[in-house]
């Protein structure tokens, strides 16, 4: 049995144990956030909005000057992903015999320890039977030592197009988005949803910048994820504040999303954490093809996807002006009215997480 | 919220199974699923960057389909004005057009009455549209234009697209792969994808050539080379040798085309034994072919592939038998493509391949293994953190989540969905975000609890309250997931259907199996606290 398999049996043991002294009731159940909490998440709007709006043009700036790195899906030209079937590869007689061929810049990337290598070369002018040519002269060039785990080749067209419909999925998915939640809450909500959505997006644009991830098909696929999980966060978050409109009459916006943000906490970070859970299993093991997918899901899920929810969709929609009108602060109400209308009665006239001065 | 009529907890239970086993088929061998009924044998299929294998997206040549047609509508103008006997000056190819002018102005009526004959209605019989494939029209002072339309020349590449895909079908057939999938996309597109190919070097040959075969005989006026300096004869024109080296005046009328072969064989010369194409004609192909012999004893004629002439021999007796043999210093390899390629026949315009993604069956199998420990580790730390956090119901968040993830795969199977690594990310995505459902129920219920109500009190209010916003939250997802499943290809594509089925899947658990689950518990055991 190798260190590797005794090291996952010793972990699945102690998991197995922790979980049997758990359900037997010798544990106490995992709390990660407390039970009422209070936190004043509204207030932060002063720090959390300028913070925002100044990391997302820093991303804007980034994109423009160091740009995304491309991957071949969106620029075209030949990947080729290769493993020398004896031993170690000497990667700068790899590069000599490419650069000769005079592709321009070819790049190799060494991983493993197997002697993989993924090479890079960029789209070569005159259309896309020139771009099959040079795969074949690559092939050529390498010799017969060399196994040919993955080969793409994209032609100009084909490039261009597949770069025009990630664009337009984008737009479409945030403007379907857009509208569902326009018909299922108002529109200060939608306009409000989709503010911390391109926020999200934009934020995530500018760590693949930095962190120069391939931005490729995949990554399309990535920001389509995180724009529909930040929401479902957001549309959580939102759901709550809603139901709290309906409840409190007259209670001041700020103290009712402090509310919703409150009840909500809990949930959003233990979600956060089985979809960490998910992610980093992927992030480890599941293999280069789609490293860049999880860390960029990582990146716009588990940090932005979570910050946006709670300090940017939510105060925005105090300016957005979500229930005008609503001035009294939590001091001043003596007693929230029951709304009878609403719901069956046991539902109602006590709201979850009571507000302290209620009671005094 | 918790009652369940015995039917319906019935009705759930069964549902859910059948879902989960329609997965078994994918899990037996192939040898086994080939014995079940037809109606069970839905499989998942892996995909391309799982199992290995070429995607290659092809373009048909459409600018060759409107020139070919072009050359054929001044060939069809030049031998109608010919019949009709009507003179005429400067026949020429212009723009998307032809023009012609009438000598005589008295005859331009009638020339332009037979020119009108030419132009048919697009669409065969069930032309509904009212639309031409050609205008004709009078530009007056004895000139007629001849144009083809936009509707007729689209009409046309789509029959080129049509034909190719029968022929790339036969050419693909004829390698012997499993299950190759071959479709048309977009337009002027053809997808093809076939499976566990160790080498695509071969199929990419097969699809390059277009294969269009003719026997033409050698012009002798003068040798290639002096043509090539001066002007090749009008009715003539240089062709060049498959290594590219040789020269050869051929004459431009066909003897024979490619279009009456009826089979072509690989085998062997009886003297030589070079490797060499057997061929036979069909009858009209082989009268045509014993006459020009017949005439040409002595002289040579040139067997031409592709505009390049791929052997030139002496006629040394008339060839009436209707078959003979192709020798052009073939490999073994190279006379079996080109017997495959005349065979399957010749492809309506060229085709370029415009995208290839090709995956070795090594790669593959390693990205099987970091999918399938991906999802056990990903499933172990959310099942593990379930019930650290929840307990009892941690338990049964985790017995849904399972069951989930069997309807997912059930559901994948049942369609004959494609299973791509990015597939996979997405069913451990769900596994993530399935347990979500659970979370919002179980907050809530805390809440409740919190606020005073009862244990079944607050487990109904729970329920109740938690379900409206488990369905606004995944409603949006789903609309992401719609988008990238029609903006994505191959990989990308898997991964969307797989979110959008585990978006369902996962909206039916919470609505549903959870909601049995605790009720039941809730009856059997009536507890005095709510264990969450």
């Amino acid at each position: 049995m190798t260190t590797q398999a005794m090291i996952f049996l010793g972990l699945g043991i102690a998991a197995t144990i922790l979980c049997l002294l758990v359900l037997f009731g010798y544990l106490p159940h995992l709390r990660i956030v407390p039970d009422d909490t209070k936190f004043n998440f509204v207030r932060f709007r002063r720090i959390s909005f300028p913070i925002s709006a100044a990391l997302s043009i820093l991303a804007l700036t980034l994109y423009f000057t160091h740009g995304l790195n491309f991957g071949i899906d969106f620029k075209g030209g030949t990947l080729l992903e290769v493993q020398s079937k004896a031993g170690p590869i000497d990667i700068g007689e790899m590069r000599g015999k490419l650069d000769a061929l005079g592709y321009g810049e070819v790049q190799l990337q060494e991983f493993g320890s197997n002697g993989e290598v993924l090479i890079r070369i960029a789209q070569q002018p005159g259309g896309d039977e020139v771009q099959q040519k040079v795969m074949t002269r690559v092939k050529e060039t390498l010799g017969d030592n060399i196994e040919y785990r993955r080969i793409e080749v994209v032609g100009p067209r084909v490039s261009q197009e597949l770069l025009g419909y990630g664009t337009i999925g984008i737009i479409v998915a945030i403007f379907g988005i857009l509208v569902y939640l326009w018909f299922r809450f108002e529109w200060q909500f939608a306009l409000g949803a989709m503010i911390a959505n391109v926020h999200d997006l934009v934020l995530t644009i500018g760590f693949m910048s930095i962190a120069q991830i391939d931005f490729d098909l995949t990554s399309i696929a990535a920001l389509l994820t995180i724009l529909g999980y930040s929401l479902n966060d957001t549309v959580v978050i939102y759901d709550r504040i809603r139901e709290m409109l309906r409840k409190y009459k007259k209670l001041a916006i700020e103290d009712l999303l402090n509310i919703s943000i409150n009840a909500t906490l809990s949930r959003s970070i233990i979600t956060h954490v089985t979809v960490s859970a998910a992610l980093f299993a992927l992030l480890v093991f599941g293999g280069h093809a789609i490293h860049s997918f999880s860390a960029t899901m990582m990146f716009g899920v588990v940090l932005v996807g979570t910050y946006t929810s709670i300090f940017i969709a939510s105060p925005i929609l105090i300016y957005l002006g979500v229930a005008q009108g609503r001035t009294a602060h939590l001091e001043d109400i003596e007693e929230e009215p029951a709304k009878p209308a609403a719901k069956p009665a046991p539902a109602l006239g006590k709201p979850a997480p009571q507000p302290s001065p209620v009671k005094r | 919220m918790l009652h369940f009529t015995r039917w319906k907890a019935w009705a759930i239970v069964l549902f859910s199974l059948i879902v989960c086993l329609f997965t078994v088929p994918s899990l037996l061998s192939p040898q086994t699923v080939q014995k079940l009924p037809t109606a069970l044998q839905r499989h998942l299929v892996l995909g391309l960057d799982l199992q290995g294998g070429s995607h290659i997206l092809l373009e048909v040549d459409s600018n060759a389909v409107r020139k070919e047609k072009l050359e054929a509508l001044r060939d069809d103008v030049r031998k109608t004005l010919r019949e009709a006997r009507v003179g005429y000056s400067n026949l020429t190819i212009q723009g998307s057009g032809v023009q012609v002018r009438i000598r005589e102005a008295a005859e331009v009526p009638e020339g332009l009455r037979r020119l009108r004959e030419l132009s048919a209605p697009v669409g065969g019989l069930l032309a509904v549209s009212g639309q031409r494939d050609i205008e004709v029209n009078d530009a007056g002072n004895g000139l007629i234009q001849l144009n083809l339309t936009e509707f007729g020349i689209r009409n046309r590449i789509r029959q080129a697209v049509d034909q190719s895909i029968e022929i790339v079908r036969r050419r693909i057939d004829e390698l012997g792969t499993v299950e190759p999938s071959i479709q048309r996309q977009g337009d002027d597109r053809i997808l093809v994808q076939v499976p566990g190919l160790q080498d695509p070097a071969r199929l990419k040959a097969l699809l390059g050539k277009t294969a269009k075969l003719t026997f033409r005989m050698v012009d002798m006026s003068m040798p290639a080379e002096q043509a090539l300096q001066t002007r090749p004869p009008a009715e003539s024109e240089v062709l060049y040798s498959q290594d590219g080296r040789q020269p050869y005046l051929i004459e431009r009328r066909v003897l024979v085309p490619g279009e009456d072969l009826v089979d072509a064989q690989p085998g062997f010369d009886s003297r030589t034994q070079e490797p060499v194409v057997n061929f036979r004609f069909n009858t009209s192909g082989a009268r045509r072919f014993a006459a020009a012999t017949l005439e040409n004893v002595g002289k040579p004629f040139a067997i031409v592939l592709d505009n390049q002439v791929i052997s030139a021999p002496v006629i040394r007796e008339p060839i009436t038998g209707g078959s003979g043999q192709i020798s052009g210093s073939f490999t073994v390899q190279g006379a079996n493509d080109l017997a495959i390629l005349l065979r399957a026949g010749a492809l309506p315009a060229p085709l370029t391949i415009i995208e290839e993604r090709t995956v070795g069956p090594g790669l593959g199998q390693d990205s099987i293994n970091a999918g399938i420990s991906a999802a056990y580790l990903g499933m172990a730390l959310v099942v593990v953190f379930m019930i650290v956090t929840y307990g009892l119901f941690g338990l049964f968040a985790n017995l849904a989540v399972a069951i989930n993830v069997g309807m997912i795969l059930g559901i994948l199977s049942f369609l004959g969905a494609t299973l791509t690594l990015p597939g996979i990310a997405g069913i451990v995505l769900t596994v993530g975000i399935a347990v979500d459902s659970n979370v919002l129920i179980y907050e809530r219920i805390r809440e409740e609890l919190r606020a005073g109500r009862s244990p079944v009190m607050a487990i109904d209010q729970g329920f109740e309250r938690a379900l409206a916003t488990i369905l606004d939250s995944n409603i949006t997802t789903f609309i992401a997931a719609t988008v990238l499943f029609f903006i994505g290809t191959g990989a990308v594509r898997g991964f969307a259907v797989t979110l959008g089925i585990g978006i369902l899947t996962t909206l039916f658990t919470a609505f549903t199996l959870t909601r049995l689950i605790v009720a039941l518990w809730v009856r059997w055991w009536r507890p005095q606290t709510v264990p969450v």
